[in-house]
């Protein structure tokens, strides 16, 4: 095993888990988020990958926190969590509405703006 | 390592008796409800019906599990678990009673004492409503999806003015761990009276504790707020297309849940594990209550109604003197009356929800929102706010 | 025991993540996504955060998310038709998603590579006194300016919801 990754290991197993994987693991789930949100085309599920990406963000600020030894990350994830509960009620039910006024629930259909 | 040796033994000991505590539960449901209809209930399989759980158990394992025909497999057999595991992980942070020695080994007794405890039992509680929407949709009935709904919405809509109920006993107490929340009820005022937190502190928790106990009924989908499974409304509602033992699971994680809300009501109202009048006299209830059964059990005994009862009567008056004579061993009283306790507010608590099951209609459906909406959570509202100012002007 | 947790719930995280923007089904997607809630709220609570872990499952988990479940089957979503996407998209997506999480990671690692551990039980703060001493004279502006916003919403999902009166 070459010298820097065996130091590393052993690193982490006195130390605990570094700060940058949790931080990396926030910027993957960001990053599925995106792809979902570009990708499918059910409005349900877009609106299901921008809550991913809320649930990312929320991840690394929490990160932060504990690596300041402060409580203003987590104060700042719960008003996160109020803004995504917010907006996930009015998306809701402007979904419901185009849903009664189109019929369909395929985002490529509800294009009449287009030219 | 020795505490995890404690924990597993605390573990299977708290498995093994609430599952027997709740085959035996749906035993005492039945014969309450027998006994205020002027009936008998369960009374042939085993002396008084003892043995019908066990029965009902045979027949439900052994029933032809029957699975309609286009239903998504993966969440038809999901919900169950779903509702069961919700259900069965919210009693790990219930305590039961003091800090007990066992051979040099000192332990509280409870699973796991976290410092969010209220919160934990709020957030399984929550989660359980995935297994009851996840069971009406998957089941392919129009009559379950409607019961699922309907099911979910009275959940959510209920837990509401819970969560309020519970903020403000949480006030008086001061801290989310349910061990420090009984222990700050502990010790009696003006010399008789217990300092529970529905007699005690600057504003007598009275109205909250009724509140909570409304918002369990509707939170564990009892009479009077069982419309989604009703039998009459909804042909059984959310659980209709399952049989033998997912319908089994959903019944066990019913019950389950309804010793949950009874205990959470005890800890957080009626003071735990503190005994009701002053110590060294409490210590003689358990076994004057338990002689006095011994006693009744002798006399119909002796008296017959029955034939049968010549014979099984007496043996349970005979067990009934013998933990009456556990009761009053002095090493074991300081661990066993704590217990004792508990699980008579418990008891008494899910007599209560027996009881009403066996007396009263049931709402329908508008009545049962525009309640909680319109008159319950306003009131569990107001009631915070007034216990937070005298809180705040009194402590 | 800190980095098996870790791994084992990022990982759960991750599955769960891939698995929401797979699945066909959206029952399956908000499935999934509650997955993703669940493990992410366990992290939390290797993080210290046990007052928004809890929030996490209570309010994420336990009721935004119910609330998805009832659109979706209020609405009987059925499975999305996998329509043809222009071979350009597909051909660039997935290494242009790539490489932006690439730069990413390499942006992370350079400026928070030596941030510290992070060990169980190093942070004490995130217990609900101090997130609530902290909410009410700190941040009590934008709690205050919160609780309007929730109002809102609520008149706007009222008023986009009802029936129409004729």
């Amino acid at each position: 095993m070459p010298e820097g990754l065996q130091q590393g290991a052993q690193q982490i197993l006195a130390n605990g888990v570094p700060i940058s994987w949790y931080l990396i693991l926030s910027a993957v789930l960001f990053t599925l988020g995106v792809a979902g949100f570009l990708f499918r085309r059910s409005i349900i599920t877009v609106f299901m990958c921008i809550e991913l990406m809320l649930n990312a963000v929320n991840l690394s600020f929490v990160a932060f926190s504990n690596m300041h030894r402060q409580v203003g990350g987590h104060i700042f994830t719960f008003f996160v969590m109020v803004v995504a509960a917010a907006e996930a009620a009015v998306g809701l039910a402007i979904i419901l509405t185009v849903f009664k006024n189109r019929g369909t629930l395929n985002i490529d259909e509800v294009s009449s703006l287009k030219n | 390592m020795e505490f995890l040796i404690i924990t597993v033994i605390k573990l299977a000991l708290i498995a093994f008796v609430l599952l027997t505590a709740l085959a035996y539960l749906q035993w005492v449901e039945r014969k309450v409800i027998a006994h205020v209809q002027v009936r008998m209930g369960p009374y042939r399989v085993g002396p008084h019906g003892l043995l019908q759980p066990l029965a009902d158990v045979v027949k439900l394992i052994t029933k032809e599990g029957v699975m309609p025909a286009d239903v998504n497999r993966f969440f038809y057999l999901l919900a169950p678990f779903l509702a069961v595991m919700m259900a069965l992980i919210s009693i790990s942070v219930i305590p039961f009673g003091g800090t007990i020695e066992v051979f040099g080994y000192r332990t509280n007794l409870e699973l796991a004492d976290l410092n969010v405890g209220l919160l934990f039992i709020l957030a399984v509680s929550s989660m359980g409503v995935y297994g009851v929407a996840l069971a009406g949709w998957s089941s392919n009935n129009k009559y379950s999806l409607l019961g699922g709904l309907r099911s979910s919405a009275q959940m959510i809509s209920y837990e509401l003015p819970m969560s309020l109920a519970i903020a403000s006993p949480l006030l008086m107490a001061g801290s989310l761990s349910l061990r420090e929340i009984v222990n700050s009820q502990a010790g009696f005022q003006l010399g008789f009276i217990p300092k529970w937190a529905v007699f005690s502190g600057p504003f007598p928790q009275i109205f909250a504790f009724i509140i909570f106990m409304i918002a369990a009924f509707a939170e564990t989908n009892r009479i009077p707020f069982d419309l989604p499974e009703a039998e009459n409304e909804l042909v059984a509602g959310f659980h209709v297309e399952y049989s033998s033992m997912t319908f089994a699971a959903f019944f066990m994680a019913e019950y389950a849940n309804m010793v949950t809300v009874c205990s959470v009501a005890t800890i957080l109202f009626l003071g735990g594990w503190h005994p009701l009048f002053p110590m060294p006299y409490s210590n003689f209830v358990a076994p004057l209550i338990l002689a006095a059964a011994g006693a009744l059990c002798f006399w119909h005994g002796m008296n017959p109604a029955r034939p049968m009862d010549k014979y099984t009567l007496p043996v349970f008056g005979v067990v009934f003197l013998g933990l009456a004579g556990l009761m009053m061993f002095p090493p074991l009283v300081p661990a066993l009356m704590p217990v004792f306790w508990f699980l008579a507010k418990t008891g008494f608590l899910l007599f209560v929800f027996i009881w009403i099951r066996a007396t009263l209609p049931r709402f329908r459906y508008d009545q049962l929102m525009r309640f909680a909406w319109k008159f319950l959570f306003p009131a569990a509202l107001l009631n915070l706010l007034v216990t937070g100012f005298l809180v705040a002007l009194f402590a | 025991m800190d980095i098996f947790f870790f791994i084992l719930f990022a990982t759960i995280a991750v599955v769960c993540g891939i698995s929401v923007i797979l699945q066909k089904h959206p029952i399956s997607s908000a499935l999934s996504l509650v997955g993703v809630m669940g493990s992410i709220a366990v992290l939390y609570l290797a993080l210290g955060a046990e007052f928004i872990a809890m929030a996490q499952i209570i309010v994420y988990a336990g009721a935004v998310m119910v609330l998805f479940i009832f659109v979706i089957m209020l609405l009987n979503a059925g499975a999305e038709q996998a329509a043809g996407r222009s071979w350009m998209a597909q051909l660039l997506g997935i290494p242009a998603l790539l490489a932006m999480f690439g730069v990413v990671a390499y942006f992370i690692q350079s400026y928070f590579g030596n941030a510290g551990f992070m060990k169980f039980g190093n942070f004490k703060g995130g217990s609900a006194q101090s997130v609530g001493m902290a909410l009410f004279t700190d941040y009590l502006l934008p709690f205050e300016v919160t609780s309007v916003l929730i109002l809102v919403a609520i008149l706007g999902a009222i008023v986009l919801a009802r029936k129409e009166l004729d």
